[in-house]
């Protein structure tokens, strides 16, 4: 039944994309939020550089996660991309638009085509709607009328995602928070989208839902084609779902490869250091069997003020490997082998480097 | 004797739509020194269990049964100015949110000299300040004499939590409970907190209760774990056993149902099927019942007789199931082989009407 939900045609009058399957593709995206001063004369004192030069892409049906701590810029990236927001330079072509500077009517009829998941199940959905009016919403301000009517095409979305049709008369505190973040789902489908920015989709979950929205996320994606951008702070949630990853530190990327890549020989010394955080439900013991403390390499610091990043590598202010040239220059992100890129003047995991097979500990 | 003892603690809400039992018959002891990890989803009765602990539902409607017993004198039913005197001195508690947590208007150094000078009465405004820097720098923050006059919004997260901490310690405590101290922070942020928790308690010898829905997070840190479901014990134990032979279908769920950076990626993963229950109508028999996939092999026990944390699988482990120890054995053996639980195969997305929902 899945494929019969009445869909819309997208607008026509598309152009090709400016490479071959890439559905999603990100040229220097910037995103600057001045900082003010005064308020009869507004003065601009600076500038937090939420997102600082990104250039991404991503192919169809295929998954890209983008992770990092908070403040680094990835929730702002998501909203760029979805166009909730406008850049401040750079460019993103959406499936062949060009939709950096659309305005808000010009960018509507695309908005069928990029769709959001929320964080957040009890805030993204109106309490005083019936599940029914959230569901069928895009269709109303879209103006579709499904063949079928609204009704039937929103139980069946419904369906898709694992509710039951008889919950269209329901209120979203009927429902438990993966169930609403079911509903989120179904909203987010209803107008087949092609692109789906999903902004932590599972982290507001217990561990025990997690992996059911997680699940379901994926078989949508095998069923219907979608590309997703999943964007999310938890390490292990990303290398489950993900293709291709991306990871950001203070607005910009510092890593990007695919999934196996990164997961197996992380390059950038500041995902090297997320990785050792990440709190594996697993005691460690010594042959004893004692109790030890995990190896884990602790990063110094919070991160620094994305309003007055560090010059030159952004991560060097809490790098255990930086010299002078992390103060001095900053790293491109470059390719070291096909297919994985890292922004860093020493990075891990190379045969070059004489830190990559011994001590890795922070100095 | 044990620093903490709880008894079979009940603690029932009554609410318009019925007796919300959010902890139901809880027991556990805590040595000095040592560190009780409580996990469980939201609404299992962890943070309940650690506010009655702390005499916090007094003024609700709680009604409290069992038996708190710290250092020997018993809690749950004192009068409130004793235990008042006892919080923050002899017990004290570090909560999710630090940024709620802190009073916005007062500088970190008042509020965390406020919580010393009440219990040290004689102690001059000089003393407590100097309490206040000494406890900053105790918990890492950098330039503590400067910090002392900062106000909660010129700190970033971890350092809020780290000045929440100073705060707990500042009277040395011999109990401390940190519920979810960890999760609204950053991952590398989170492991400095843990670290800081375990090296602070290794000094002051304290106990602590850290509550948690994170395994990961009790991994690290606890020497005993109690695992909640519905306000029930599910399984209790040392940290070592569980993770090496959990007893109860619930904590093999948890651990089956989360990605893991530590091993293969699994190409699925294995959800605990269902929601957790209403904790007004929780199912008869087994609270997990509804969601386990072992209830076949009991003869229909589950779902009439409610287990207890009896029968221990190795001395002091104990899950509450009616699987018997040789069942539990052979089905976590099979489920660490990487054999899919029965029934894992079909579509878990469809899901049954929901439980908690109002009747219309």
């Amino acid at each position: 039944m899945t494929g019969q939900i009445g869909m819309p045609q997208a607008g026509s009058g598309r152009t090709a994309g400016p490479d071959g399957d890439a559905l999603l593709h990100v040229t220097g995206l910037v995103r600057h939020f001045p900082v003010t001063r005064g308020v009869v004369f507004r003065q601009k004192v600076g500038a937090v550089r939420a997102v600082d030069g990104i250039d991404l892409s991503v192919a169809k049906g295929q998954t890209l996660g983008l992770v990092g701590e908070s403040g680094c810029g990835k929730t702002t990236t998501g909203r760029l991309l979805t166009r909730l927001d406008e850049p401040t330079g750079g460019r993103i072509v959406i499936d062949g638009y060009d939709v950096t500077h659309l305005r808000p009517g010009q960018m509507r009829p695309l908005r069928r085509e990029i769709q959001m998941i929320f964080q957040d199940p009890y805030s993204s959905l109106n309490p005083r709607h019936t599940v029914g009016a959230i569901v069928g919403a895009p269709f109303r301000l879209q103006k579709i009328r499904p063949p079928g009517g609204i009704k039937r095409s929103v139980q069946e979305l419904l369906e898709l995602v694992g509710l039951s049709p008889e919950h269209y008369n329901r209120y979203p505190h009927e429902f438990s928070g993966g169930q609403r973040q079911r509903i989120g789902i179904a909203r987010t489908l209803a107008l087949r989208p092609k692109l789906i920015v999903a902004d932590e989709p599972v982290s507001a979950l217990d561990v025990s839902i997690q992996a059911q929205v997680i699940n379901l996320l994926e078989d949508l994606q095998d069923e219907l084609g979608l590309t997703y951008v999943v964007i999310a702070h938890d390490l292990s949630v990303v290398r489950h779902i993900s293709d291709h990853v991306a990871v950001m530190y203070l607005g910009k990327l510092v890593e990007l490869a695919s999934r196996d890549q990164l997961y197996a020989r992380p390059r950038h010394p500041y995902t090297v250091a997320l990785m050792s955080a990440v709190p594996v439900p697993e005691p460690v013991r010594s042959a004893d069997g004692k109790r030890e403390r995990r190896q884990r390499i602790r990063l110094a610091g919070d991160p620094p003020s994305p309003l007055n990043p560090p010059p030159a590598c952004r991560f060097h202010t809490r790098c255990w490997k930086a010299r002078d040239i992390c103060r001095t220059e900053e790293p491109a992100l470059a390719e070291v082998v096909p297919g994985h890129q890292v922004a860093c003047h020493f990075p891990e995991n190379t045969a070059q480097d004489p830190a990559a097979s011994g001590d890795r500990r922070p100095a | 004797m044990a620093l903490l003892e709880v008894r079979d603690l009940r603690i029932h809400f009554p609410t318009d739509d019925g007796l919300v039992k959010s902890v139901d018959g809880v027991s556990f002891s805590l040595e000095r020194g040592r560190t009780l990890g409580i996990v469980g989803e939201s609404g299992s009765g962890k943070s309940v269990t650690s506010l009655g602990i702390m005499g916090l539902h007094h003024g609700t409607k709680a009604r409290i049964t069992g038996e708190i017993r710290l250092d020997g004198e018993e809690l749950a039913h004192a009068d409130p100015a004793r235990v008042r005197e006892l919080r923050g001195a002899k017990m004290a508690m570090i909560f999710q949110d630090p940024l709620s947590s802190l009073h916005p208007f007062y500088k970190v150094g008042d509020q965390i000299a406020e919580a010393y000078r009440i219990h040290h009465r004689k102690a001059t405004g000089k003393q407590a300040r100097q309490r206040a820097i000494d406890m900053l720098a105790r918990v890492g923050i950098p330039q503590p004499a400067v910090r002392v006059a900062d106000y909660p919004h010129q700190f970033s997260g971890g350092m809020r939590q780290r000045v929440m901490i100073a705060m707990a310690l500042c009277n040395d405590p011999e109990l401390l409970i940190a519920d979810e101290p960890t999760t609204a922070l950053d991952v590398t942020v989170q492991a400095q907190i843990l670290d800081l928790i375990s090296e602070l308690q290794a000094e002051f010898g304290s106990a602590v209760i850290i509550i948690t829905h994170d395994l990961g997070v009790v991994a690290q840190i606890a020497d005993d774990i109690l695992v909640m479901y519905a306000g029930r014990p599910a399984e209790y134990g040392a940290a070592a056993d569980i993770f090496d032979r959990p007893g109860h279908p619930y904590t093999w769920g948890l651990l089956a149902s989360m990605p893991r950076l530590d091993r293969e990626r699994q190409s699925r993963l294995v959800p605990i099927p269902g929601t957790p229950p209403s904790l007004i109508r929780v199912p008869p028999g087994c609270p997990f019942h509804p969601r386990c996939r072992y209830t076949g092999a009991t003869g229909g026990r589950c779902q009439t007789e409610v287990p207890v944390l009896s029968e221990p699988m190795t001395p002091g482990h104990a899950a509450a199931c009616h699987l018997t120890v040789a069942q539990r054995a052979r089905e976590w053996a099979a489920l660490s082989a990487g054999q899919v639980p029965p029934g894992a195969g079909e579509p878990d997305n469809r899901e049954p009407v929901p439980q908690g929902g109002v009747e219309t």
